[in-house]
């Protein structure tokens, strides 16, 4: 009785026994592969300062940075829409690993230069890597004042940043990422500043919808001298993708939208509504086909 | 008497997977004519079983391997519409009609089964050809998908760059057994 009624429901089985078995088969016929983690970020800027991001191969964009006056700086300034800071910039992927950039910053009129390299990404499967990495420098130039200050040669108003961002993907809508930041400025004021800036940078984005997302990002400066007038800057903002553009809505104590600026030099107190309103608009055009 | 049963079914079963065929070539692209820009996209990655014995076909599609042009269409594909994180892949499971394996030479053939496309399942009826040559066979199809049948949606701003209706092309080559 046993073994017939075992032998009905094998042969009831047996219809069962195609199509979706056939399915489960290829599936693990398969071979583990490497599974790469994409858009951990939705921009190459989190909020004032840069993702892991790297453009693909012969992508180019264009991002155009805007940081208004100070929310508390009275009707009289249009609580700060009357004054503001500029940044035009190009990025180009060399390959979809490497990129180079520039920009313009009328903040110090400084112009920057710089090379960022992703050399770990998250992964899953055949090879698990909890981690995506880019390295990131660049050097910069401040122009302003036209004429150099007496005791200055022309090389003081060079600096440089070093970066390493390191950012998961923790779920398809929510990433943090690290930045121990460097950064060596030519000249500064002795008495409250090193040449030598270390930094620790700290920020996410939490996707609200399929476009919409909202951004954070904290850069605490660990080698302060006493007397030092800086702050860290603190900015959080929300990114609205539609198509090959990018907007970012940043609320953010600092107006430099240059690494030196904004990590080093940021004057305003968040808390005490020195907040500028600003806005990052990306957008992206593909200048060499792929294959 | 049980156990001839058995050992038949198990010979019968046996004999069946014997005429599996596992595709060894695959090519699947699919196109979208739009008003603003075409988008067109390649994957050879995709992986699929015909048994010519039962007629039943699968095949499985890993989203994230289709190849645009643009690097930027590849990321909303995958981030936005089909959600590869969520639905890693396009499947699906059928049996093909109207032809017959003893016949060489390219035959009208139909596939009817499921396709499951961004999580969502639905009965679809795809017309093709078969053809036998000498120790393989290929399979080939096109068909049109609508966007709106697998809950895939497109955000207003973007939906004149995107067609509502894409053209799936499949091109199978089976080794015989």
């Amino acid at each position: 009785m046993k073994q017939s009624l075992w032998l009905a429901l094998m042969a009831l089985s047996v219809p069962l026994f195609s199509q979706d078995d056939l399915l489960k088969e290829l599936e693990q016929s398969e071979k583990p592969k490497i599974e790469y983690t994409s858009s951990t970020f939705k921009g190459s800027r989190l909020v004032n300062g840069q993702t892991v991001e790297t453009k693909g191969k012969g992508e180019l964009e264009f991002i155009f940075s805007h940081r208004f006056g100070a929310l508390n700086s009275g009707s009289y300034n249009l609580f700060g829409l009357d004054q503001a800071y500029v940044r035009l910039g190009l990025e180009y992927g060399i390959t979809d690993h490497l990129g180079v950039g520039f920009g313009r910053n009328s903040f110090d009129k400084t112009m920057d230069g710089y090379l960022r390299y992703r050399f770990l990404r998250q992964s899953s499967g055949a090879r698990n890597m909890p981690v995506t990495v880019t390295a990131f420098v660049n050097g910069a130039i401040k122009t302003s004042p036209e004429e150099l200050p007496v005791g200055q040669i022309y090389s003081d108003r060079l600096s440089y940043t070093g970066q390493l961002l390191i950012a998961r993907k923790f779920s398809p809508g929510f990433s943090l990422q690290v930045m121990p930041t460097i950064i060596h400025r030519n000249a500064v004021d002795k008495t409250t500043e090193d040449n030598d800036l270390i930094a620790l940078g700290m920020g996410g984005r939490l996707k609200v919808t399929r476009s919409i997302a909202l951004t954070s990002e904290y850069y605490y400066r660990m080698s302060v001298k006493d007397g030092n007038q800086f702050r860290n800057s603190l900015g959080v903002g929300i990114d609205i993708e539609t198509g090959g553009h990018v907007f970012q809505l940043v609320l953010t104590n600092a107006q430099g939208i240059t690494e030196r600026a904004f990590i080093g030099e940021t004057t305003g107190d968040f808390f005490a509504g020195d907040i500028h309103l600003g806005f990052n608009v990306t957008r992206t055009f593909q200048v060499k086909r792929k294959k | 008497m049980k156990l001839i049963t058995i050992f038949l079914f198990l010979f019968s079963a046996s004999w069946c997977a014997a005429q599996k065929m596992t595709a060894e070539k695959t090519f699947v692209s699919f196109f979208s004519k739009a008003s603003i820009e075409d988008i067109k996209a390649e994957n050879t990655k995709a992986m699929s079983i015909f048994n010519s014995e039962t007629m039943d076909i699968v095949f499985s599609i890993p989203i994230k391997d289709f190849e645009f042009d643009k690097a930027l269409m590849k990321e909303h594909f995958n981030e936005k519409y089909l959600e590869s994180e969520k639905f890693p892949k396009a499947t699906f499971a059928g049996k093909v009609s109207g032809f017959s394996n003893e016949t060489s030479g390219e035959q009208a053939a139909t596939a009817k089964g499921k396709m499951t496309i961004h999580g969502v399942s639905r009965e679809i009826e795809v017309p093709g050809t078969i053809m036998i040559e000498s120790g393989k066979v290929v399979v080939k199809a096109v068909f049109k998908i609508k966007l709106v049948d697998y809950s895939v949606t497109i955000p207003q701003l973007l939906w004149k760059n995107i067609a509502e209706e894409v053209e799936v092309k499949i091109d199978f080559v089976y080794k015989a057994p």
